[in-house]
């Protein structure tokens, strides 16, 4: 079985980034760039498939400019063998990823395509979604556990109440959850590996896909503040305070 | 201009997150007609149909949606969707599974977690784990739009007096099935809705130390939250989750436990009226956003709190 990761080149989870001053956009001069954990969970769940002989080939492919190139090397750092580099400088909206994807799916013929629930820059959660909507094909949001059983796929998922089980028809799309697994680091052996394996780059234009969207950024701004609070003594100032000054209790 | 709310149920009830959905739309501005697309869900449509501010309700009982399977849900709110100008659905996890498919099989963009609505084609949302709030604007035919209930005060359930109608909608789509569920079961509130939450993190150190905190849940009538990593850490199930990539929540106090205050854990409840923090680090971040900080041992001040209520 023939598996492909998507994987998005994120601002690192550590950073908190701020608007421009003039509101145009987010600030990313010389902010640290890395893999979106959650592309990171799913990349390890593909190569653990490979270990465990259900996945045959680990594909791993990633859209944007040149710089992505650097989260496509880290992917095959932690055991995918080969890549895809979409390249283009568009502002991707997750519509026109999941049409990119979708063509890269029909040309590969996977038969099971792990995304990342969602990416921690714009928060869509959306593009595995779409990706199967395009494709008519099963998904399994969410994935806390994934079984590959025969033709079909057990996923359990993480849902507001709970957890919840499902099957799917292969091919399907699966969207990582925190808990699905805890990703390896990569080893200096395998970072210096992962240099020599292959990386294959298409166009949008290539795969026949238009990327524009109808979405525009008006502009973004910070949070509303919140005022500075006070250190109180004793747990009885605080219930004091709770009950007589800001009377929630 | 005709909006679609697509309502969040179990066949059972009619979940609140639908009335906080309803006010988004309301925000928009029209006519509102509300999808219950369910297997025996005649009770979620009367309740619908009393839902304030709500004309039309359709309702698509069938077999195929009974557990709102994301294939099925997918094609069906697509097709009854291409009517509107507008179709939002509450981001639950519910919601987040479905949607997207609809906005593709649309073709148009999907807007995630509006937390306001400045016109009929422009919403504010938070990106960045809520450290920068984006103004979108959308020249799509068809707004498909995810609504973060903690954005919108609920309208009122009753009230209304709508007329209920049969849709029917597409066929199994044989893709996926439903096997099962392990749903938390619990007389407390609901995290979402709660108006006072008490979450505790890595600093419980263990599942058994959080019964202090349903202790002093129990008394304030609170709902227990928990941080990732209480999660990952097996004391709490996934379900307790607050922050970026978890549940939101803005409750009038939240009572932060053992939680150093990451931003991913910031994202999810910021937004609450009060925040207490209880740490027994004095630089621990959650204090920055804290309206009242007590650096303590919580093993010595959360059992003196419950004491004290
Ligand atoms: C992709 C991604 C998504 C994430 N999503 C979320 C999310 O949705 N929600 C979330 O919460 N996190 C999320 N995180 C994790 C987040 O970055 C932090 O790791 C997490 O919130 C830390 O949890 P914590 O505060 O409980 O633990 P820690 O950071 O370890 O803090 C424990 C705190 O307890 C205090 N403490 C310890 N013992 C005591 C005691 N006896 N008395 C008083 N205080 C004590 C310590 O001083 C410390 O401040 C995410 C991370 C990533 C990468
Ligand atoms: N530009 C991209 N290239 C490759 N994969 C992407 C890209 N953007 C999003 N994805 C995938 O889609 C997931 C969800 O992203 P999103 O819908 O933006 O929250 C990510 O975790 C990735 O797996």
């Amino acid at each position: 079985m023939k598996v492909l990761v998507a994987v998005k080149r994120v601002v690192d989870y550590n950073v908190k980034v701020r608007p421009k001053a003039d509101g145009s956009g987010v600030d990313l001069a010389n902010v640290k760039m890395a893999l979106n954990p959650f592309c990171e969970i799913a990349v390890e769940e593909a190569v653990r498939l490979k270990e465990k002989g259900v996945a045959t080939e680990v594909v791993v492919v990633s859209a944007g400019g040149k710089a992505c190139q650097e989260q496509i090397r880290t992917a095959l750092a932690l055991g995918a063998d080969r890549g895809i580099h979409v390249e283009t400088e568009a502002e991707l909206q997750p519509l026109a990823v999941a049409k990119l994807l979708k063509a890269v799916v029909d040309k590969e013929q996977a038969q099971l395509v792990i995304l990342g629930k969602q990416s921690i820059d714009g928060d869509n959660n959306q593009t595995g979604q779409m990706l199967a909507a395009l494709a008519g094909m099963a998904q399994g949001t969410f994935a806390s556990e994934v079984v590959v059983d025969g033709g079909n796929l057990k996923v359990t998922r993480e849902i507001d109440g709970g957890l919840q089980t499902v099957s799917l028809k292969l091919p399907a799309v699966v969207t990582t959850d925190l808990r699905l697994n805890e990703p390896r680091y990569a080893s200096l052996p395998n970072i210096m590996k992962a240099k020599k394996k292959p990386l294959d780059v298409v166009t949008p234009d290539a795969l026949g896909v238009n990327v524009e969207s109808k979405l525009t950024l008006v502009k973004v701004e910070p949070p509303a503040e919140r005022k500075a609070g006070i250190k109180v003594e004793s747990v009885e100032q605080l219930v004091d305070k709770l009950k007589n000054e800001a009377k929630v209790i | 201009m005709a909006i679609l709310v697509v309502a969040e149920h179990d066949n059972k009830a009619l979940k609140g997150a639908t009335l906080n959905t309803v006010a988004a739309a309301k925000a928009i501005g029209g006519d509102i007609a509300v999808l219950v697309a369910g297997a025996g869900c005649a009770a979620v449509a009367e309740a619908a149909a009393k839902v304030a501010g709500v004309s039309k309700v359709l309702v698509a009982d069938n077999a195929a949606y009974a557990n709102q399977l994301a294939e099925n849900m997918g094609t069906l709110v697509a097709e009854v969707g291409k009517g509107y100008s507008h179709v939002l659905a509450p981001a639950t996890t519910s919601g987040k599974n479905f949607m997207p498919r609809v906005a593709a099989l649309l073709d148009v963009a999907q807007i995630s977690e509006i937390i306001a609505v400045e016109s009929a084609d422009t919403f504010k949302r938070p990106i960045y784990a809520g450290n920068v709030i984006a103004t979108v604007k959308s020249a799509d035919a068809i707004k498909v739009i995810t609504v973060r209930t903690t954005g919108f005060d609920a309208v009122a359930a009753e009230g209304g007096s709508a007329a209920v109608e049969a849709v029917s909608g597409p066929a199994d789509a044989g893709l996926s099935s439903f096997v099962g569920e392990e749903l938390a079961k619990s007389d407390r509130p609901e995290l979402t809705s709660a108006k006072i939450v008490v979450s505790g993190g890595r600093g419980m150190q263990n599942g058994d130390n959080f019964e202090m905190l349903y202790k002093v849940a129990d008394k304030l009538g609170a709902a227990v939250g928990a941080s990732r990593a209480a999660v990952d850490a097996g004391f709490v199930p996934n379900d307790m989750q607050v922050g970026q990539t978890g549940k939101i929540v803005a409750p009038d106090l939240y009572i932060a436990v053992g939680i150093s205050g990451a931003i991913q854990h910031l994202a999810g409840m910021k937004d609450s009226k009060v925040i207490v923090a209880i740490n027994k680090d004095e630089d621990a971040p959650i204090f920055q956003v804290a309206d009242y900080g007590l650096v303590a041992d919580l093993f010595e001040a959360v059992p003196a709190l419950e004491k004290l209520l």
